[in-house]
């Protein structure tokens, strides 16, 4: 038993009463509930768990230790920004989805079995859809389809690896899979979390749906997908072999693909390939310093990704643009983004006395501490590449280059004060980074203030700068998009109606006439005979069963409106009872 | 002040300033970058000082050009229409 309340069971309980309420209650609730869950993270201690009995398997539905805390402190700090910087929509159905996203999450985090990871896992990937289909353009809603297609494909996957790895050890609680490694079990559920973490070449989800999402949602979505994949694959695979080679690809992958990038917030989507790429090598390190740079770089990055996506997304809300190439000169009236847009840019970047700066340098110790100087290598080639494109070519595009005539005002108030907020942790981390190694799984010892990685950094960073100011023309952004892997399902929808129009449809026409002749004299006899046995026997069965139908059907018309918002609801109010009671049962009422 | 920060960057009257600037952040750097010790190296040439300032220029540039060939070349960019 743990004291207080999860933070799940808070967000799904916020979730429930947040439709009941209008106008500024409802506004005060979607900031006051994540204060709270804030709260009863602070509440948990390390250690504690709660387990849940259920059709004869043991549901750990809450087991807290560092590593789960170190992630829920940064995700319910996350939620109290992004609910801030969502107080002026009026949009319940985007509060709600963005509760249970981030309950879920929580669920996510705590779970300390499969199937409760497992079904939390499904809800977040439905709750975050919401906030694609929300932009309600009919891009956003092919993309909203596409990210839930892409991640049912991903849920299936997990599903089939834990009823495998279940049967094999007789176990359903989560750790670290050394049982049959290599195996289909094993493989399964790691693709299911590559999948989840963006890693190419399943990574096309997040390009393709986060730039589609709202601007608020696009913050959210930036903040829990993606991390909490890293998380399952700290917990669950340190040290394998096989991600050091996909984070290190991943880190780059992400970089080239952003030099190619026209739309603001795509860019920055490539930069959470590229950055989780860090995270991912770090797990396939291992080594207890890789694992703690990646929760910390995990905890950092949340916090910085979520800045930028803020800011770009109040450039978007204020201009109705979202092209670099149709952007430019709004610094001269919106000072204050820029300057907020900026500390996340330089955090990103690593600079000293920024966030980056003390957890990503970790991973790449970590990496020549473990003697994988290439790794390391790739690793600071890839944070050259940021710098030059979040710190430098979005804000020269977006905020100054060419004038692009716009002049539009600062964002609201309390976009502002989000953005704030969000900058306020991205300083204090940089200057007092024990704050944040104290909550790492691992004991640390490692001292980011040193001499030379002082001006090693700044080297790099600003001869990166030097590089950007000399070839300046070459990177002008151009009006074009990026073919990446959902090609594959993008064009390979059309070539399946090729094949179903076309070889199946004649396919089909030639079996019509084979049946028209031989087989129609056949078809006619064996008719008649059942036509004798289905009036005699099976009607009068029938009969009585459709006068039920019949009864049951009208009272089922009573219920069906047939406004696609109140199906929405009862999914919702089905999903919440579905995760929550079980949840409020093992938490022992309180 | 933060309007008056933001201007600096922004405004082409003080290009000259800041392309001074610049100049001297960078060379402080490497004369710093001399000064401190580098302990635990890989290899001997990450001790030379201005090694991650070239590495960090070399980088920038392979980036942008690899990258540029790639996206025409390999046939990545296309017409914004391209899905429609």
């Amino acid at each position: 038993m743990i004291e207080g309340l999860h933070p799940a069971l808070l967000m799904l309980l916020g979730a429930l009463v947040l439709p009941l309420l209008r106008g500024i209650w409802q506004k005060v609730l979607s900031v006051l509930v994540p204060v709270l869950a804030l709260i009863a993270v602070a509440q948990i201690s390390p250690g504690s768990s709660a387990e849940f009995r259920f059709v004869g398997v043991d549901l750990v539905m809450f087991q807290a230790d560092q590593l789960s805390l170190v992630f829920a402190w940064v995700f319910a700090i996350m939620a109290v920004i992004g609910n801030i910087y969502a107080w002026h929509i009026n949009d319940t159905g985007q509060r709600v989805s963005a509760f249970l996203y981030i309950g879920s999450a929580f669920g996510v985090v705590f779970a300390g079995d499969w199937f409760t990871l497992l079904v939390a896992w499904e809800v977040m990937a439905f709750a975050s859809a919401y906030l694609i289909f929300a932009s309600a353009s009919r891009a956003a809603v092919a993309a909203g389809f596409r990210y839930l297609m892409v991640h049912v494909v991903g849920g299936v996957l997990l599903f089939g690896g834990i009823i495998l790895h279940g049967v094999q050890t007789g176990s359903y609680l989560t750790g670290p899979l050394d049982h049959g490694a290599g195996g289909l079990a094993y493989n399964l559920i790691l693709i299911s979390f590559m999948l989840n973490a963006a890693v190419p070449p399943l990574s096309a989800w997040l390009t393709d749906a986060y730039p589609e999402a709202t601007v608020t949602g696009a913050v959210f979505l930036s903040a829990f997908t993606t991390k909490t994949a890293v998380y399952v694959l700290i917990r669950n695979y340190p040290g394998a072999e096989v991600l050091v080679g996909f984070g290190v690809a991943m880190a780059l992958y992400g970089v080239v693909f952003a030099v190619l990038e026209n739309d603001c917030r795509r860019l920055l989507g490539y930069h959470i390939i590229s950055q989780v790429g860090y995270m991912v090598a770090a797990v396939g390190i291992g080594t207890e310093m890789a694992l703690n740079g990646a929760a910390s770089h995990a905890f950092a990055h949340i916090l910085y990704k979520g800045l930028l996506f803020m800011g770009a997304g109040a450039v978007i809300l204020m201009t109705g643009r979202r092209k670099l190439t149709e952007m430019g000169g709004l610094y001269r009236t919106m000072p204050i983004t820029v300057f907020l847009y900026m500390i996340g840019a330089l955090a990103i970047s690593a600079f000293p006395l920024f966030s980056g700066f003390v957890s990503k340098s970790m991973i790449i110790s970590a990496a020549n501490g473990d003697h994988r100087a290439a790794v390391a290598l790739l690793l600071t080639v890839a944070s050259s590449g940021t710098f030059l494109h979040t710190g430098l070519k979005l804000p020269y595009y977006m905020f100054f280059g060419k004038d692009c005539g716009l002049r539009p005002a600062e964002p609201p108030l309390n976009m502002l004060l989000a953005m704030g907020l969000a900058a306020l942790f991205c300083i204090g981390i940089g200057i007092f980074p024990q704050l944040l190694y104290a909550q790492l799984p691992y004991p640390v010892d490692y001292h980011p203030y040193s001499g030379s990685h002082v001006t090693e950094s700044l080297g790099l960073l600003m001869f990166t700068l030097l590089a950007f100011v000399l070839f300046l023309k070459y990177l002008d952004p151009e009006k074009t998009i990026s073919l990446d892997t959902d090609w594959f399902y993008r064009r390979g929808a059309s070539l399946f109606m090729w094949i179903a129009r076309r070889p199946v449809l004649i396919w089909e026409q030639w079996l019509i006439t084979l049946g028209d002749g031989a087989g129609l004299r056949l078809m006619h006899r064996l008719s008649r005979v059942s036509l004798r046995l289905d009036t005699q026997v099976i009607d009068a069965a029938v009969n009585g069963v459709a006068l039920t139908a019949l009864r049951l059907g009208m009272l089922l018309r009573h219920l069906q409106s047939g406004i696609v918002s109140h199906y929405a609801l009862a999914m919702i109010v089905g999903l919440i009872l579905l995760f929550g009671w079980p949840l409020y049962v093992a938490m022992g009422a309180p | 002040m933060i309007a008056r920060l933001v201007n600096f960057f922004g405004e082409k009257r003080h290009a000259k300033l800041r392309w001074r600037l610049l100049q001297v952040v960078l060379v402080l750097i490497v004369i710093a970058d001399a000064l401190v010790v580098h302990p635990h190296t890989q290899f001997p040439w990450q001790a030379v000082p201005g090694y991650s300032a070239a590495f960090g220029f070399i980088s920038c540039v392979a980036i942008i050009f690899i990258s540029k060939f790639i996206g025409h070349s390999g046939g990545i960019m296309r017409d914004e229409d391209y899905y429609d």
